[in-house]
Order: structure tokens, then C-alpha cells, then sequence
């Protein structure tokens, strides 16, 4: 049995200017060949102008035990959020 | 639906982690590759999601039947996206599966040595255009009542997966029956055909859902796991009441006489399909079964040096990459 | 002097070269839907066949316009016959296996890009439109299947074998690309469309360039056929359009 494709993780970057976001994954021989698929697999309906191909298995992950100590703190951070501040209505939208 | 039948498996996980496993579901977190989950969890999930795959890569087949076929230009386009769209959602699925920790192709060789299944509807041989209008109406409408609620499955990728599928799904059902109402108010031949694909189609249709699972199990246990949304019969019923005004539109009728609308439980009534038929089909004995599996076999053998010319070439590639530097 | 009658005439067939190639080559590419080596690549070769099924809308819509007849894309691409079809022999040829797939759409992709590029500046505006939209599609298909043909025929033995076994097949029906007739000559003249020579460089330098890092070997023989372009067709082509035009012959009266 011969050795399959190696799985990539493809992030895309829409029209509008946002960040690259993942979007899914695919098999390819190498990464100009995983771009070639992204483009055909997750671009089919015009999703995007920029594509990130990475192989999965170099991508590092947090652990889930900690989420606790990663994610919470960032959640006491409430002053981060726009809502944190009360705007007086006089000054308008901002 | 595309997964009929899947056992869940028994669980011998640590009490206390089931229970705390059990809580974060019901509290509506999801559940991410690298999370803790019970065995059983995870061997039902790639059951389930591998034979979702299965049923949209085996699917593409019956449609794939009439692209050549197809009677003007914007319709053979239109087909052969939507069974391009079948090969990304099977794409979409073995990924997610893929998160549990089986590879894409030992799902593949699951498939083709008949341990994992696909869905019993494909087994079911495409005869003329109607036909194809049939499939989007019926079959596709069957699958999206199952995958719409599994947008908010427990399973993080898998979640994600059926979002991603059930945006571009809606195309699929409406195309089909643009077809059935092309061929319906056409020719006394085309209405004839339309006729003939309902009659076909209805109660492989009502198959899809499978057998009545409200006492199941396994059922119980994939319906707390949030791995399964609805029992079958609910599944059933909904497709059945969508259905038959539809049907009625196209002045098409439903093959089955005691199809009746019963006031007292707000739905229709309607015979149950022959289940002996099903599980013939499940066995290996449909219509198609052998030629489906020789399709997918023989792409599968022919396709083997393809892939190893482009593995020996990336590797190539890389070394000689590595040479350079 | 060539009359405007006898110019929208060469136009037809013009149109209709390039509408037909299309059309049997998106047939062709179509018939390995569900079965290709690799999900990827299924989706891939989809996108092209839908490309040319697009281009063929195009191409054969403005044909039916020019003859002015009342006829429309649908009814050229599902109600001529095979004498009436103007193809080029190359996108015919059966698929075979992948390989010699590949090989086909490489050597056709090379024609055709370059062969769009030129029509852009085609003093008919319809064309140059046409060519413009294909072109960007096109593109990306030639960059695709010249990937793919020196990646197989660099790969391993086997592969390496299976390319140049389709290339050694393929070969003598490629110089029809580059060959022109009467047709050509006259709206190459009336600046409409590019005269099928001059692709002739561009076309040798890039496969001479692409089979060059495939490691692969183009045939010595400088044999060539042809007759596509003027409906001379090989076996192949009735069996194609009897599939293909099967429902809007058996049911003339219907629409779909």
C-alpha cells in the first residue's frame, strides 16, 4: 500500500479585506499542488482572493486542558470589548 | 439521510469523565479533536461521518449516470456542478473524520471491502432525466432534513462541515425540482417519465430515514451524544408532510394510496416501505450495489499510479529543495 | 473580394471550430466525473469541463448569431451531426487513461491560451469579449495540466511510462491546431481572428519547454492528421454525439 497525501490546512482570505480564516483541509503531494486544490475545492463559488496552505502536521495546538488558564484571563479583559464603554448619546455614533 | 443504521458502541470510559463529558454537551459546549471524549463517542462518530462521506462520494454516481446526457448546455452544467458539489461535501465530511484519527484512505478501503456502508438510496438505478429531477427533489430534500439539524451537532469539525454543506446544498434540491416541473407541464412523455420517477423513487426515499429507531438504543445514546438530532420517524414524517403539497403542485401522484392528510396529528398518514426490501439493499442486493462498489473500486485501482507519480515527485521536489539550500 | 456574405460565412465556421472544440473537449473532460484518481482532483477536472461548457455557450451562441437563422447554442451543440461539426481531432480522441487525459488537455491548453490571447485583439469586439472572459479561465487550466504533465512524467517509472505512451499516441493530432485552410486565411485577413500558424511558436516553445522538465520525448515523426476542422471526423465523434444529443433527438418536441 503506497503512502497517501499528506493533509493540509487551507485558510482563505475574502474579498473584504479580513484576516485569512481556515476554512478546511485537503490532501496534496506538496504545497504548490495544495494551493492548485484549494483554489478548485474551497474557492468553487468565489470565496476568495488569497489562499495560506500549511500541513497539518506542523501546526501546534494549545492543549484542551489549558483552556482554562490560555482563555480566561483575556475573558476578565472586558474593557477590551467597544460595550465596556458608555459613549453619551450627545456625541453620536461612533 | 446518508448515515442509516449506525450502531453507537459501548463505552468503558471513567464514570466521573463520562458524567463531566455528558455535562459539557448538554450545556451545549462543542467538542474539539483534541478534547477528552469516550471511545464509544469517537468510533460512532467516525461510523457515522464516514458513511456520511461514503453516501455523498458513492452518490455522485447515479447523477454522474447523465452528464453526458443532459439535454442542453446549461443543464449539463448545472448537473455536474451539483455532483462537483457531491465530491466536495464527501471531501468536507472525510476531513472531519479524519480529526478522530483514521486516515482518508482507510475510510476508502473500508468502503471498498463493504465494512463501512453508504446510503441504501444509491443502490437505486437512474433511468431517464426525470430522474434527475427526482434525485434533487426527493433525495436531496430527504438528506437536508437530516443534515440542517446536525449544523449544530456536538462534534466541533463535523458541525463546521455541515454548515459548509448545507449552504451550498440548497441549490441542489431546488435544481431537481425545477427539473420535475420542467418535465411535469411538458410532453404527455415528460409528464409520463416524471410519473414514473416519483413511483420509482418514493419509497427508497422514505428508506433513507431507515427503519423506525424510537425504541433503538443506540439511538438513545447518539440522540444524548447530540451526534443524532431527531429520531427517524420525526425525520420521516417532516419529509413526508414537505413532500406531498409539492408533488400535488406538479399534478404528480404520491404512489401510495393511503397517503391522507390526518387532522388529529397535523400530518399526513402514509404506508410504511417494504422494510424487507431495505434491508436486502443494506446486504449488498440492490438494483446496483455490485456496479456501485466496481465503479469506486476501479477508480480507486486505476488512480494508484497517478498518486504515487505525484508522491515520487514531491518528494523530488523536496530533496532536491534540500540539496539547493 | 470577399463579400460581407461570404465573410459571416467563414465567421460561422470559425465560431463554430472553436464552440465545437470546446463542446466535445467539456464532454470529454466531463465523462470522468465520479471517477477520477482523487476527490481533488475530481473537483479539479469539474471545473474545467464546466470552463469549456461555458465557453461553448459562448462561442456557439454568437455562431447561431452570425448565421442568423434562429438557431441557438443548444440547438448547433444537440442537432448537427457529425459531418456538420467543425472540432478539432485532438479533443475526440477517447480519454483513455488519466494520464493521456492530462496529456490531451496539455496540448490543446497550449494551444489554446496562446489562440485566446491573439483573439483578444480580434477587430470584432464579440470575439475579443469572448476571448478576454475565456482567456482567464484558460489560463489557469494550461498552468494546471503543464503542472501536472511534468510532475507524472518526472514521477515515478510507471508514471513516466504512461506519459509518454499518451504523448507518443497523441502526438499526430496536434499539428491540425496549427494548420490553417481557406476559412482561416480569410478572416485572418479581415483581422478577426488569428491565422492558426501563428500560434505555431509560441506552441513549440512552451511543450518543447514543459516535456523538456517532464523528462519526456516528443515523437520524431512529423506525420500529422487532419479533417476535424472540416468535418472529417474519426469513429469516435457519432458515438460521443449519440450520448450526448440522445434526449433532444428522441424527444424533438420537448423542452428541458
Amino acid at each position: 500500500m503506497s503512502s497517501e497525501w499528506p493533509l493540509w490546512e487551507i485558510f482563505i482570505r475574502g474579498q473584504h479585506g479580513l484576516n485569512h480564516r481556515h476554512v478546511g483541509s485537503l490532501h496534496a503531494p506538496d504545497a504548490e499542488m495544495a494551493i492548485k486544490h484549494a483554489r478548485d475545492v474551497y474557492t468553487r463559488r468565489n470565496e476568495g482572493v488569497s489562499i495560506w496552505v500549511v500541513p497539518s502536521a506542523t501546526i501546534t495546538a494549545s492543549s484542551p486542558s489549558d483552556k482554562g488558564p490560555l482563555f480566561e484571563p483575556a475573558n476578565a479583559k472586558v474593557y477590551r470589548h467597544p460595550t465596556f464603554f458608555d459613549i453619551p448619546d450627545e456625541v453620536g455614533k461612533m | 439521510m446518508y448515515a442509516q443504521m449506525v450502531t453507537s458502541e459501548a463505552t468503558n470510559d471513567d464514570p466521573a469523565k463520562l458524567v463531566a463529558f455528558q455535562a459539557r454537551i448538554d450545556a451545549g459546549e462543542k467538542i474539539e479533536p483534541k478534547d477528552w471524549m469516550p471511545e464509544g463517542y469517537r468510533k460512532t462518530l467516525i461510523r457515522q461521518i464516514g458513511q456520511h462521506a461514503h453516501s455523498e462520494i458513492v452518490g455522485q454516481l447515479p447523477e454522474g449516470n447523465w452528464i453526458t446526457r443532459a439535454p442542453t448546455l446549461e443543464r449539463k452544467a448545472i448537473l455536474l456542478a451539483k455532483v462537483q458539489d457531491e465530491a466536495g461535501h464527501g471531501l468536507y465530511l472525510y476531513c472531519a473524520a479524519e480529526t478522530l484519527g483514521v486516515s482518508r484512505d482507510e475510510l476508502t478501503e473500508a468502503l471498498l471491502s463493504g465494512k463501512m456502508k453508504y446510503s441504501s438510496i444509491f443502490n437505486y438505478p437512474t433511468l431517464t432525466w426525470a430522474d434527475m429531477g427526482a434525485v434533487g427533489w426527493l433525495v436531496d430534500g430527504a438528506a437536508i432534513m437530516n443534515q440542517v439539524p446536525l449544523q449544530r451537532t456536538s462534534f466541533g469539525p463535523y458541525a463546521r462541515a455541515m454548515v459548509r454543506i448545507c449552504k451550498e446544498e440548497s441549490f441542489h434540491q431546488r435544481q431537481g425540482y425545477d427539473i420535475m416541473m420542467k418535465m411535469a407541464f411538458g410532453t404527455p412523455a415528460q409528464k409520463a417519465m416524471a410519473q414514473d420517477a416519483l413511483n420509482r423513487f418514493w419509497y427508497p426515499s422514505l428508506m433513507m430515514f431507515g427503519p423506525s429507531d424510537k425504541d433503538s438504543v443506540h439511538s438513545a445514546q447518539s440522540m444524548a451524544w447530540k451526534i443524532k438530532m431527531n429520531t427517524n420517524d420525526e425525520l420521516r414524517q417532516k419529509f413526508v408532510d414537505q413532500t406531498v403539497p409539492q408533488a400535488e403542485y406538479l399534478g404528480l401522484t404520491i404512489p401510495d394510496p393511503a397517503v391522507k392528510w390526518n387532522e388529529d396529528k397535523g400530518g399526513y398518514d402514509f404506508s410504511e416501505p417494504d422494510w424487507s426490501e431495505f434491508f436486502e439493499v443494506i446486504k449488498g442486493n440492490g438494483p446496483c450495489n455490485a456496479e456501485r462498489l466496481e465503479a469506486r473500486q476501479k477508480a480507486w485501482d486505476d488512480g494508484a499510479w497517478f498518486r504515487d507519480g505525484l508522491m515520487a515527485h514531491a518528494s523530488k521536489r523536496a530533496t532536491a529543495k534540500v540539496a539547493a539550500e | 473580394m470577399t463579400t460581407k456574405a461570404d465573410l459571416d460565412k467563414a465567421l460561422f465556421e470559425g465560431l463554430c471550430r472553436l464552440g465545437d472544440s470546446t463542446l466535445v473537449l467539456g464532454h470529454r473532460v466531463s465523462e470522468w466525473c465520479g471517477l477520477a484518481p482523487v476527490l481533488e482532483e475530481d473537483i479539479a477536472l469539474a471545473n474545467v469541463a464546466l470552463d469549456l461548457i461555458g465557453q461553448t455557450q459562448l462561442w456557439l451562441g454568437l455562431a447561431a448569431e452570425v448565421e442568423g437563422k434562429g438557431r441557438d447554442a443548444d440547438e448547433l451543440a444537440f442537432r448537427r451531426d457529425v459531418w456538420e461539426f467543425r472540432n478539432l481531432l485532438l479533443v475526440e480522441r477517447p480519454n483513455g487513461d488519466f494520464g493521456h487525459t492530462l496529456m490531451r488537455q496539455f496540448l490543446f491548453d497550449a494551444w489554446h491560451q496562446p489562440m485566446l490571447k491573439a483573439l483578444e485583439g480580434s477587430g470584432d469586439s464579440r470575439i475579443a469579449g469572448i476571448a478576454a472572459k475565456a482567456g482567464r479561465e484558460v489560463a489557469y487550466h494550461l498552468e494546471r495540466s503543464a503542472d501536472l504533465v511534468i510532475r507524472l512524467g518526472d514521477g515515478t517509472e510507471e508514471s513516466h511510462a504512461r506519459m509518454q505512451a499518451a504523448l507518443d499516441r497523441l502526438w499526430p493530432y496536434t499539428g491540425e491546431m496549427m494548420a490553417g485552410d481557406s476559412t482561416d486565411a480569410a478572416l485572418a485577413e479581415a483581422g478577426i481572428m488569428a491565422a492558426p500558424d501563428s500560434i505555431r511558436p509560441v506552441w513549440d516553445a512552451l511543450v518543447a519547454e514543459v516535456l523538456g522538465e517532464a523528462t519526456l520525448k516528443a515523437p520524431e515523426s512529423t506525420f500529422m492528421h487532419k479533417g476535424g476542422k472540416q468535418g472529417q471526423h474519426s469513429e469516435h465523434l457519432g458515438h460521443m454525439l449519440a450520448t450526448m444529443q440522445w434526449l433532444q433527438r428522441a424527444y424533438p418536441d420537448a423542452t428541458w
